[in-house]
């Protein structure tokens, strides 16, 4: 994962996965990357904390790219930017 | 024109060739919920990461693309093929524990927990599954002998026996049986 400031990360797309377990997450997750611009970053919020493993692992597995994962109030906030 | 549709096929099939060489074969045979729900969940997951899964629904597993409610079917059925018919679950929302099931009441409990701890039910994994794109084969020799028909059948699924089974398993990478 690239080190970045993830609070400055311009973020196109919010996907709220804090009603699912696995592997609704990764489902999800999967679908709204399809759905913004290459380059382009998406937000994903997931209170199943496998999620916060596993999204990164999705990302370099399909060819995109985890910018990194924020813990926030009982959830993380995971970004990934669509790379093809 | 000749040309043309030779490039089409030959698309075609390297389309289909690379869907062989990296994907993943499940042979569906049980028809109980907790192991369904073992299935779907992988498959969805293998979907979700761009590796095609093809699933096989055979004997008790087939009951899985049954839909919910009795069906107008052309031509008659035998004693037993009603018998059949009536026994066993019509889709994904009738299955049971394989364990702990107490009459249904494990079962119960089970789905319960599932709700409150936000773990997609059944039906739920085979509508993502098929939004998916994963492929659904009916294994036509356990219809026949169980006399389901087509019509009985949730639609957008292929009809197919075990040559093609083997066919697709062979040049997967990993084939998972889920008895």
């Amino acid at each position: 994962m690239a080190k970045v400031d993830l609070t400055k990360i311009k973020v196109t797309k919010v996907v709220d996965e804090r009603a699912h377990a696995c592997p609704g997450p990764l489902i999800e997750t999967k679908k709204a990357v399809a759905s913004i611009p290459i380059g382009c970053v998406l937000e994903v919020w997931a209170s199943d904390p496998t999620a916060a493993k596993e999204i990164p692992l999705w990302a370099k597995d399909v060819g995109h790219e985890c910018l990194g994962v924020a813990a926030a109030d009982g959830y993380n906030r995971i970004f990934v930017v669509r790379k093809k | 024109m000749t040309d043309n549709a030779t490039v089409v096929a030959s698309e075609k099939q390297t389309a289909e060739e690379q869907h062989r060489t990296k994907g993943v074969t499940m042979v569906v045979f049980s028809g109980d919920l907790d192991k369904l729900l073992a299935a779907f969940i992988i498959a969805n997951g293998a979907a979700a990461m761009d590796v095609p899964v093809t699933m096989f629904f055979t004997f008790w597993g087939l009951n899985v693309l049954r839909r919910d409610g009795p069906v107008q079917i052309a031509g008659e059925k035998s004693f037993v093929e009603k018998m059949f018919g009536r026994m066993m679950p019509r889709g994904p929302n009738k299955m049971m524990l394989s364990k702990m099931n107490i009459g249904g009441l494990g079962t119960m409990f089970m789905k319960r927990e599932m709700k409150k701890k936000n773990v997609y039910s059944l039906q739920e994994l085979v509508k993502q599954a098929q939004e998916q794109g994963i492929k659904f084969i009916a294994c036509t020799m356990t219809m026949d002998l169980m006399g389901i028909k087509k019509e009985e059948l949730i639609p957008d699924i292929d009809f197919a026996g075990v040559a093609t089974f083997v066919d697709v398993a062979k040049s997967g990478h990993s084939t998972l049986f889920i008895s």
